[in-house]
This record gives C-alpha cells, structure tokens and sequence, in this order.
C-alpha cells in the first residue's frame, strides 16, 4: 500500500515535473490543486457575474441578449457554489486537518487524488456546454422543472452527468475527511480538545455524505424524465413539479449550510489568534455548530413559501427557520466575546475576519425578514433575496476563504505577504462588496424581481451603483491574484509561530510546512486549540 | 510507523459511510412516494384519491347545499378545446351528482390528452369522492373528434361545514409524445 511504502521512506521530497501533480497523493499537494482550482473557478465565476454587472448597469437591453443573460446567470450560480467556494473549503480541509490533528496525511490518500481529479472533467464538461447548440443551462442554479427538463436545452444531459461528477467528488472528499479525523487524531486528543475548524469539518462532512446522494437522486429523475419517459416531475404523467422543488431543496438548505460552517472554523480560528485570547466559548460553539446542521434538515420549504403551502406548514417552517437565529446567535455573541477586551491588532486576516462577523450579521438578519411568511410573499424572487444570500456567501464565506488564505499562506509558503497590499485588497473588497449588495436590499424592496436582463426605470440609479461596486470587487481579485503570487516567490520569511497569538498544532513545524509531517504524532495536546 | 493493521484502522467506519451515502440516494427516491401519500392523506395541493366505492346505503344530508364549481384549463401548448358543460352545481352532501366535460381536437392528428384534477379549498379536497371520473384514464381524440366526458362524483357528509363552495379545476395534458414512448 502506497501509505505504507510513503511511511518508510519519508524524507524524500516530491516528485519532479508536472506528474507530481497528477499522481500525487500528499495531502498538501492535494490541498494546493483544490485551492488553485477554486480560484480558477472564483474568476470564471466572476467573469459571468460582471456579464450580468454589465448588462444591469443600464435599463434597456445593450450587451447580452435575454437567452444568453439566463445562461450567465445559471452558469455564475452553479460554477460559484460547486467550483469556487466548495473545493476552496476542501482544500483547506487537506492542508490543514492533517496538520491540526497532529495526522502524517489524509486516511485514504488514493482516493483523495481521485476526488480532486474529477472536478476539471466535471467542470470542464460543465463549461462546454457554452459552446454547445441551444447554450448552456439557463433554468437559474436551482434548475427548476420543468424549465430544466420540458424547457431546457438539450446540453441539460451534460449538465446532468457534471453534477453527478461534482457529487462523487464531494462524497469521496467528506468520507476521507470523516475518517481520517475520527481515527487518526494524534494519540491523547479527544474529540473535545480538536480545533473548531477540524469540528466545523466534520459536522460539514456528514452533511455533505447526506444530502449530496440526494442531489444525484434528483438529477438523475431529470435524466429519467427527459429520456426514458418517466414522469417525475411531469404533472401530465401523474408527477407533480413541486415534488422537484422539495427534494431540490432538502438537499439545498444543508448545502447553504455546508458552505457557511467551515468558515465558522476559519473565523474561530483568527479571531482568538489576533485577540490574543482563547476563543470564548468553545464547547458552545461545538454545540451549535450541530445545532444547526440538524436543523438545516427541517426548514427546507421556507425557499418555497410562495408555491401553495398549507397554512400550518408555512407557520410550521417559519418558526422552524427562526430557530437557527438562536445557535447562529450564540456564535456571533461567542466571536464578540473573544474579541472583548483583547489585545487586538488587526493584520489582514483580522480584517477579514471582523468583516466577516459584522456582515455575516447583516445577511443573518435579512434572512430572518425573508423568514416571515407574509413578508416572504413580497420578498420572493426580488433583488432582496439576492442581496440576503450574497451577503452570507460573499462577504461570508468567500471572505472566510481569504481570510483563511491569509492566516496561513505564511505556513504554506514560508514567507510572509505583503501587508500593505493585503490590506489594500481587504479595503477594495470591503467597499466592493458593500457598494454591490447593499443597494441591491433598497431595488428589492422596491420590487425589482432576480434573473431578469432588463428592468423598470425606476431601479435604474441603485442598478448603477451596485454594477459599479462589482467592477470594484471583480478586478481587486486581481490584486489578491498578485500578492499570492509575490507570496509565492519570496518575502520576509515566516516563523514557526507566524503570529504572536497563534495556537495549534499546525504552529509547531517548520515554516514552510515540510513535505511530510507529524510521522512520528505530537505529544503536547495543550497546544492542540486556542 | 503504520503497518497494515494500523491500515486498517485508519479507515475505520469506512463502510458505514459508504452505506450512508447509498441510503440517502435510496432516500432521495423514496421522497416520491413519501410526498404522495402526504399529500393524498392531507390533501395538500389539492390532491384527491382515485376511483370511490360507492355503499349501496345512500345517505343525503337534506339540511345544507354545497356549490361545486368546475374550472378547465390546458396546459401550455395543448390545442384543444376543453369545457364544463355547467360552470357550477348546488348539491346535497351524500347526493350522486353527474355532469359532463366537453372536449374537442381541433388539429389534424391524432392526439393522447389526461385531465389532471385539483381541489380547493385544500382542507375539502378529502370529501369530494368521484365515483367516475375522465382523469381515471388518457383520451385519444383523432382528427376533429368530440367527446362528452363524464364525471360522477359525491360530496361527503361529513365535510366541515365552513366549507359552503368547492373547486374542482381540470388542468388537459397532451401526453401524445410520452403515450408513444411508453407504446415503443
């Protein structure tokens, strides 16, 4: 076994050339693939985004047409959600969970290169679709039926097949990270002594085991309806189309969810670090970390308030959702704490990190408006919707990502970046993001329904502005694009302990992390989380 | 150092995991039928049972009326021509009740059409029995072909007694294409 043969002869160094990459199965080498995929992904992501900026900066119908604005739309949602911010978090997971838990690799190595290897077929079978007569999907991220079997176009079939690809990859993925932290923690760590990260992954890792089969489940009924005459979804054959968006949506709520909880992680890791104290509240953020991730299995129909529930499941899943406010609460309230009369610098990763609790904050509690049933009926399908699940996803999870990048590109790379620029790219994000959403609250309230390429003049000025604010954010990636890069190739070098405040295993080997770690496992478990 | 016992150790739960993914998949199927019998036995949607057994006991409720009104309407791109022949009927609960459907292909060809049905309000959905019912089966109509269809239904009496006026809304299908597919 590979394994076996990497453990007696654990000094050599990587393989040489281009193969290393593709026979590889270290768990860093993995973690950095998975890493430069998702930033790949961020700006191909990013392009279709500034597509729809573009075409939104005026009424009237200037850059794309209708048929292709669906198309980036769809298109922006999937390759964001699947391509940029799902394997950003697995990456991390690879760097780090075998570093956290004092581990010398991933349990099932083999398979680890598998599940990265995947994702370009995925994606690249994902993307040709654009090519392809008819486009590309067009039925919005959440491919409705039957505007995504009746109506679709016929690249649907290549649609199907990447998201099957997308799901045996994550599945592949979440079982490595399950078992290698539930039987390869160093010896004498408990599961209570893990850092929130590696606990945060592995809560996310069971949802994703969970609710991705069900993915496949529905996409494969798609497949079934549009080709071998089932009827699913076909109410003419005895189906019914709200069946599609009940099981689409009990696995879409644990997804929203299996984006958020991992930078749950990242965040709990940064703040007790340049706070310099220990997180406040440990065992309650564990708590509610799977708080939450039982309950994103109960409130899947508040996405569908408005398609004809019976009163009492609309009471019932308005409640049910405001519920989540309360762990949610306990963890925003924990993150304050620690910062609490700290000793508080605020080094790049800090900045990310502060942001992301204030507006994280600020989606939470635009997503507890769209709770309320009466409320949703106006709400749904509005710019407000979008501004709510942007505001989570970007300046949350998204900003958990560079904030992650950041606090350990040091450890990565063994040099430290460019503070004055990463703190330029922080400020140019930051007013980015705000200038892009925040307006998009006001354009909603007022009406102005999603997924449309031209609107009434009166939306026009708050249009303006947020399509502005998206150049802003689009092309500061660019800078991030470039302080890496410049990481990369030298700067000041990195110590073991990169930051003053920093706890955790991953603190205690040599900067850059050596090739092989932890062969032989740590001893000091004091030092195992902040 | 691992050997090949501390292999197998580290992937331990393996197969557990495994067979939680194929149980949700198995899951993810199971929703159908699951969301079939929620909504039949609650009647969300608007969902009303097959085919009713009528007892050869009938008992009218004389004190109270119910109206029943009839809604059609055609899917998307369904060509043909299709109305109740009463827009609504005042009944008795408990009363045999029959009325007529008319339909009509207008095309040139020969075409498969289903009648779906749905009941509003919601919570009345369970007491409307239909004894015989059109939307039990598909109609094929040739070229310019007409047809009264008919429908026999009961109002239960024991619906609650809030419920003074009932929806019965047909939605017409062209399942021509999905008729043949299943033929091949």
């Amino acid at each position: 076994m590979n394994a076996v043969i990497e453990e007696h002869d654990n000094h050599h160094g990587p393989d040489k050339g281009i193969l290393r990459w593709v026979f590889t199965t270290n768990h860093k080498d993995i973690g950095t693939l998975y890493l430069w995929f998702s930033f790949l992904m961020f700006f191909i992501g990013g392009i279709c985004a500034l597509g729809i900026r573009a075409e939104l900066f005026q009424p009237g119908l200037q850059i794309v047409q209708p048929e292709l604005f669906n198309q980036l739309t769809t298109m922006h949602g999937l390759i964001m959600v699947f391509g940029a911010v799902m394997p950003a978090f697995v990456g991390l997971a690879n760097w780090l969970v075998p570093m956290m838990i004092g581990a010398p690799d991933m349990a099932l190595p083999r398979m680890n290169n598998y599940s990265f290897w995947i994702l370009p077929f995925a994606f690249g079978m994902l993307l040709s679709t654009f090519l392809m007569e008819g486009g590309a999907p067009n039925y919005g991220w959440t491919f409705y039926a039957p505007l995504s079997t009746e109506y679709a176009p016929p690249s649907v079939t290549f649609f199907i097949f990447a998201v099957h690809l997308m799901g045996i990859s994550s599945i592949m993925g979440s079982i490595n990270v399950i078992v290698t932290i539930l039987n390869m923690r160093a010896p004498g760590m408990t599961l209570m002594q893990m850092p929130l990260f590696v606990w945060t992954w592995l809560i996310t890792a069971y949802l994703l085991i969970a609710v991705m089969p069900v993915l496949a489940g529905v996409v494969t009924m798609m497949l079934m309806d549009i080709h071998f005459g089932t009827a699913f979804f076909n109410a003419g054959g005895g189906g019914d189309p709200v069946l599609f968006q009940h099981v689409f949506w009990f696995f879409g709520h644990p997804e929203v969810y299996i984006m958020i909880l991992p930078a749950f992680g990242v965040v709990s890791a940064i703040i007790p670090t340049f706070a310099r104290k220990k997180l406040f509240g440990y065992d309650s953020m564990v708590y509610a970390t799977a708080s939450i991730a039982f309950l994103s299995f109960i409130v899947w129909a508040h996405h569908m308030f408005t398609v004809g529930i019976p009163l009492a499941g609309e009471l019932y899943f308005m409640y049910a959702t405001m519920v989540i406010a309360v762990p949610t609460g306990v963890k925003v309230f924990n993150w304050v704490a620690t910062m609490w009369q700290g000793s508080m610098t605020f080094e790049t990763p800090m900045l990310f990190a502060v942001a992301f609790v204030i507006l994280f904050t600020i989606g939470g509690f635009s997503g507890l408006m769209l709770a309320i049933v009466p409320a949703d009926f106006q709400y749904h399908d509005t710019y407000f919707v979008v501004a709510h699940f942007h505001y989570v996803l970007v300046p949350g999870s998204i900003f958990s990502i560079m904030a992650a990048v950041y606090y350990w590109l040091p450890k990565w790379t063994g040099n430290m970046y460019d503070e004055t620029l990463g703190k330029t790219h922080f400020w140019l994000s930051f007013i980015g993001i705000n200038v892009t959403f925040f307006p998009q609250h006001f354009i909603g309230l007022a009406g102005m329904p999603r997924r449309i390429p031209d609107y009434a003049l009166q939306f026009a000025d708050w249009n303006m502005v947020s399509s502005c604010g998206a150049f802003l954010f689009g092309f500061s990636q660019l800078l991030f694009l470039f302080i890496i890069l410049k990481c990369i190739r030298g700067g000041e070098r990195a110590t073991e302990r990169v930051w003053e405040g920093a706890k955790g295993l991953e603190w205690t080997i040599p900067s850059p992390a050596p090739y092989h770690t932890f062969s032989k496992p740590p001893t000091n478990m004091a030092e195992a989380h902040g | 150092m691992a050997d090949m016992e501390n292999d197998g150790l580290k992937t331990r739960g393996l197969g557990k995991l495994v067979g939680v993914v194929v149980g949700m998949f198995v899951f993810g199927f199971l929703l159908v039928p699951l969301y079939d019998i929620v909504c039949e036995v609650t009647g969300f949607n608007g969902k009303t049972s097959g085919a009713y057994q009528t007892s050869s006991q009938i008992d009218v409720d004389d004190s109270r009326f119910v109206t029943v009104q009839f809604l059609t309407n055609r899917n998307a791109d369904m060509p043909w021509e299709f109305r109740p022949k009463v827009r609504s009927m005042k009944v008795k609960p408990g009363q045999i009740n029959e009325t007529e459907f008319f339909v009509r292909n207008k095309t040139g060809s020969t075409m498969v059409g289903k009648a779906i049905p749905s009941v509003t309000p919601f919570k009345a959905a369970d007491y409307l029995h239909k004894t015989e019912c059109f939307c039990f089966e598909s109609q094929e109509l040739r070229n310019g072909e007409e047809l009264d269809m008919p429908l026999r239904f009961i109002v239960d009496r024991d619906i609650p007694s809030d419920v003074g006026r009932l929806t019965l809304s047909y939605t017409l299908y062209d399942i021509t294409e999905n008729t043949q597919v299943a033929f091949r």
